[in-house]
């Protein structure tokens, strides 16, 4: 009888591999876990978008969770969820900050002023040295903050619908364990 | 030889001979302070991966990440950053995805010391096997040594009414 078990175990090696490889079929091989997820916003200092004269650093990130959203007028991905970002801003009440990221600034601010602006304060980021920072590697990218500048969570692509409401229950777990 | 090209095979020739420079300049153009350096540089980049194409190596890719981190390796050797501290770079901000060959770490541990487990499983089952099947060719070579006192005996008995 114990013979007859032991005859077995290749079958359920090979049904325990299988449901892993199928498993590892479904991983989305571009989504790379964040390597700052629980670290705070990384330092820097650079200029606003909207007035070269002004200085943003992370402290203006901090006081409120928040959405961080790294953005360019030359992704087209950008330009897709822009009407999303907004209708966040606007009828969500959400922070969102920008980071222009490798872009032209007069670029961006007719971009902003064609469709509209949901970010709060936009990071003028030409050569990408936060974004480097930050371990962006494709924008668009959408990070949640807490209200004290610590990464919370990270999305990589296209917020629409849908990624909206995970990034908006990361939100709301902030709230709750805040309040 | 010049004469004999037509005006045609003039042109040609100047793009031709023009072409490499044109290529040359695609690829980035790093200075180094000595051989060693360089070495590193080349040695670092292949080791890396390309956070955005993952299948290449950052000295293969060329995606814009892969040439930002090019010349921020670049930047951090002139700098007379080691080795490690490249490497730590990267590792904080694109996390242990970026290395190629994966740190030794309670995640990776399986991935380290698996293959050597699996191979040891390997040994013990062959050993097993092989005893086994020793054992069961020395019965057969030799069955009357697995026989109990009764047995043999009766096995006793019967040769000795074959003799008679």
């Amino acid at each position: 009888m114990m013979r007859r078990l032991i005859l077995f175990i290749p079958l359920l090696i090979f049904f325990a591999m299988g449901i892993f490889l199928w498993r590892g079929l479904q991983l989305d091989p571009t989504e790379l876990p964040s390597a700052l997820i629980g670290k705070p916003m990384p330092a820097f200092q650079l200029s606003s978008l909207y007035d070269e004269s002004r200085t943003l650093t992370e402290r203006d990130l901090q006081g409120k969770p928040a959405l961080v959203n790294v953005w360019a007028t030359w992704c087209p991905t950008c330009k897709q969820e822009h009407a999303q970002l907004n209708k966040i801003a606007r009828e969500e009440g959400v922070t969102i900050y920008g980071i222009n990221y490798k872009d032209d600034r007069a670029k961006a601010n007719d971009w902003l002023q064609r469709y509209q602006d949901p970010y709060v304060l936009n990071i003028f980021d030409p050569n990408g040295t936060l974004g480097l920072d930050l371990g962006v590697y494709g924008a668009p990218e959408t990070y949640v903050l807490d209200k004290d500048g610590i990464i919370r969570y990270r999305h990589v692509g296209e917020v629409n619908e849908k990624v909206w409401r995970q990034l908006r229950d990361v939100m709301q777990k902030l709230d709750g364990g805040a309040s | 030889m010049s004469s004999s090209l037509s005006g045609l095979g003039r042109l040609l020739l100047a793009l031709a001979l023009w072409l490499p420079l044109a290529a040359q300049a695609a690829i980035d153009a790093f200075e180094f302070k000595d051989e060693a350096t360089r070495e590193r540089f080349q040695h670092l980049t292949a080791e890396l991966r390309c956070p955005k194409c993952q299948n290449q190596n950052i000295a293969d890719s060329n995606s814009p990440i892969a040439s930002d981190l090019r010349h921020e390796i670049h930047r951090m050797l002139q700098e007379g950053a080691s080795d490690d501290d490249i490497v730590d770079f990267m590792v904080a901000r694109y996390g242990d995805f970026v290395l190629y060959r994966p740190r030794l770490n309670n995640e990776t541990l399986l991935l380290w010391y698996g293959p050597f487990g699996l191979l040891l499983i390997g040994a013990v089952v062959v050993l097993v096997l092989t005893r086994k099947r020793r054992r069961a060719v020395a019965a057969d070579e030799h069955p009357e040594h697995h026989l109990s006192a009764a047995e043999k005996r009766r096995l006793d008995e019967l040769l000795k009414q074959d003799e008679k």
